[in-house]
């Protein structure tokens, strides 16, 4: 078990009709890793994500967690072994406050509701929801929400936690905050695959980068050789960027 | 969902202390039997609560379970001589069982849809009932006379049984309810009628905790199935099976609180004798002035206090303490 790679993407394809959304994907991911998916829109980051946790069965490949193999199995069992995630447009329990938002996550390790609160509690700490524990989900700012949602993840005892999304619409000060609740994640000794268009973020917190454009992984490496490549210029990020990052 | 603090204690103690006096204080037999049926569709209400206001399964086919119940018992007691309330358990397992046929094929349903399905279910369960001689088709069952007593579940001297009866048979249905809310099951409720994919990314596994449910709801429906059959003495399909009936049920949870332990009974504390009353006193001067009455209330409540009656006492408590 301890040789075995925490993640592995083995030539995952995911088809819908003629449409390939995902079209042929490999890469692993290692313990304790930040692992960063970008692309443009529509590259088939959400859907790898789909059938990551789930919630998509992938039409062909295997994935692997911890050497186990978790393709086909459904997204709640995947939930129970230990893989998290949210999602791009926020999902939060919105008639439940949010202390019960992440103690119903919570549930899932801890059965009874003392114990599963005093772990919502100890998650809402970590993430700096505290204060608003007693808030309602619709209640709640963009960044909070998300906030809330990735304690909800949290909650239920993850080794790797998936965030789609989780720094889109944020203001800089917003998205200081959730870079360090993200490196925060890591130090707890959790391992993070992160779908993300905010490059400085990406820039900064990821080790390795996949890049996915129309289905495919067009490249695989370090931010900083994945930002001057070429193919991953042209294709997603424009010459724009390049310049700003060459000065 | 919170313990029950010393104030609601207290009031419940209370309400229930009224409600076991309550016919020792009136001989009026009429007053008797609104009660009884208050207590029946609170307890109903209660059931259809614990899928319709906690998982989101809205059922509109709910008196199919009412009505199996009913059939289970009966035919039982009438064919095998087998008594009432052992009847009443195997009409529970039956109910549940049917709910699980059902709710297995539908767990991928969602709001119309179910509701649709629902629907559909109870009247092809109804159509069947109409047409099966095995169970007397649309001549419907009559029940056999026992010597009547606890043991046999008839009683023919006095109401005042059934009404003990049924009450504590809503009581069961209000701490099943509540004991669901306040527990893991409760939460995890919660969840999946927020949506299916925020309960899957929780770790919950959907479908079943929705078999669940919807099991949980007919059980308990079943029984007061039996109740009514055991009541009356004579069951038949346009009386236990009839849709109106699980449409009622979901107005009773709408206007008292879907998603609320005690809003269905407050629903029904309303409805029911509003519907019985209107019944007695304006039925014979033309149809419908009840149900325009109701309609009316039903409007009322779902523009001005969307989460029922139960929802506007909280939040008076609320703003009092």
């Amino acid at each position: 078990m301890s040789s075995a790679h925490c993640l592995e993407i083995q030539g995952v394809t995911k088809r819908f009709g003629g449409l390939y959304a995902n079209d042929d994907i490999s890469f692993v991911v290692d313990e304790r890793e930040i692992v960063s998916v970008i692309g443009p829109n529509g590259a088939g980051k959400s859907t790898l994500f789909n059938c990551i946790t789930g919630f998509y069965p992938a039409t062909s490949g295997r994935i692997l967690f911890y050497g186990k193999d978790i393709t086909r199995r459904r997204a709640d069992s995947i939930c129970a072994m230990g893989i998290a995630r949210t999602f791009q447009i926020v999902q939060v329990i919105s008639d439940m406050t949010v202390l019960e938002n992440v103690m119903t996550g919570a549930l899932l390790r801890n059965g009874r509701i003392r114990r599963a609160t005093a772990k919502a509690e100890e998650v809402l700490e970590f993430t700096g929801l505290i204060e608003k524990k007693r808030f309602l989900g619709p209640e709640l700012t963009i960044a909070d929400k998300k906030k809330l949602e990735v304690s909800m993840a949290l909650a239920t005892g993850p080794r790797v936690l998936m965030l789609d999304e989780s720094m889109a619409g944020l203001t800089p000060v917003e998205l200081r905050g959730m870079i360090d609740l993200i490196k925060g994640i890591r130090e707890k000794g959790m391992t993070l695959i992160v779908v993300e268009h905010v490059m400085e973020a990406v820039m900064e917190i990821s080790d390795r980068v996949v890049v996915l454009n129309s289905g495919k992984k067009i490249m695989e490496g370090p931010p900083a050789a994945v930002v001057s490549n070429a193919e991953v210029i042209q294709a997603y990020l424009g010459e724009k960027y390049h310049a700003a990052v060459g000065q | 969902m919170q313990r029950l603090t010393t104030k609601q204690t207290s009031s419940a103690a209370v309400a229930l202390i009224l409600l076991i006096a309550f016919p020792l204080l009136t001989e009026n037999s009429t007053a008797h039997h609104v009660m009884i049926l208050f207590f029946m569709f609170a307890m109903m209400g209660v059931a259809w609560n614990i899928m319709g206001g906690y998982a989101g399964m809205f059922s509109f086919g709910q008196v199919a379970f009412f009505g199996i119940g009913a059939y289970t018992s009966s035919f039982l007691l009438i064919t095998y001589q087998v008594n009432p309330w052992i009847g009443m358990i195997a009409g529970g397992l039956v109910a549940a069982l049917v709910a699980a046929a059902i709710g297995y094929p539908c767990s991928n349903l969602r709001g119309h849809y179910f509701a649709i399905a629902t629907i559909a279910f109870g009247e092809i369960v109804r159509t069947h009932f109409n047409n099966w001689k095995l169970v007397g088709g649309a001549e419907g069952l009559s029940l056999p006379m026992l010597d009547g007593g606890f043991r046999d579940f008839m009683f023919h001297s006095s109401k005042l049984p059934y009404y003990y009866i049924i009450l504590a048979f809503l009581l069961i249905a209000i701490i099943v309810c509540y004991t669901i809310s306040t527990t893991k099951m409760g939460y995890y409720f919660r969840a999946i009628k927020e949506g299916h994919d925020v309960a899957r990314v929780l770790g919950i596994n959907v479908a079943w905790y929705r078999l669940v449910a919807i099991m949980v709801s007919a059980f308990l429906t079943a029984m007061a199935g039996t109740f009514y059959a055991q009541y009356v003495l004579y069951i038949d399909p346009e009386s236990v099976m009839l849709l109106s009936v699980s449409i009622q049920l979901v107005l009773i949870c709408m206007l008292g609180g879907a998603g609320s332990v005690m809003g269905p009974v407050i629903g029904a504390a309303i409805l029911i004798p509003l519907s019985e009353v209107t019944r007695i006193w304006l039925g014979h001067k033309g149809t419908g002035i009840d149900m325009l009455i109701y309609g009316f209330l039903i409007t009322l409540i779902s523009v001005y206090q969307p989460k029922g009656v139960w929802g506007l006492i909280s939040a008076i408590g609320k703003g009092k303490g």
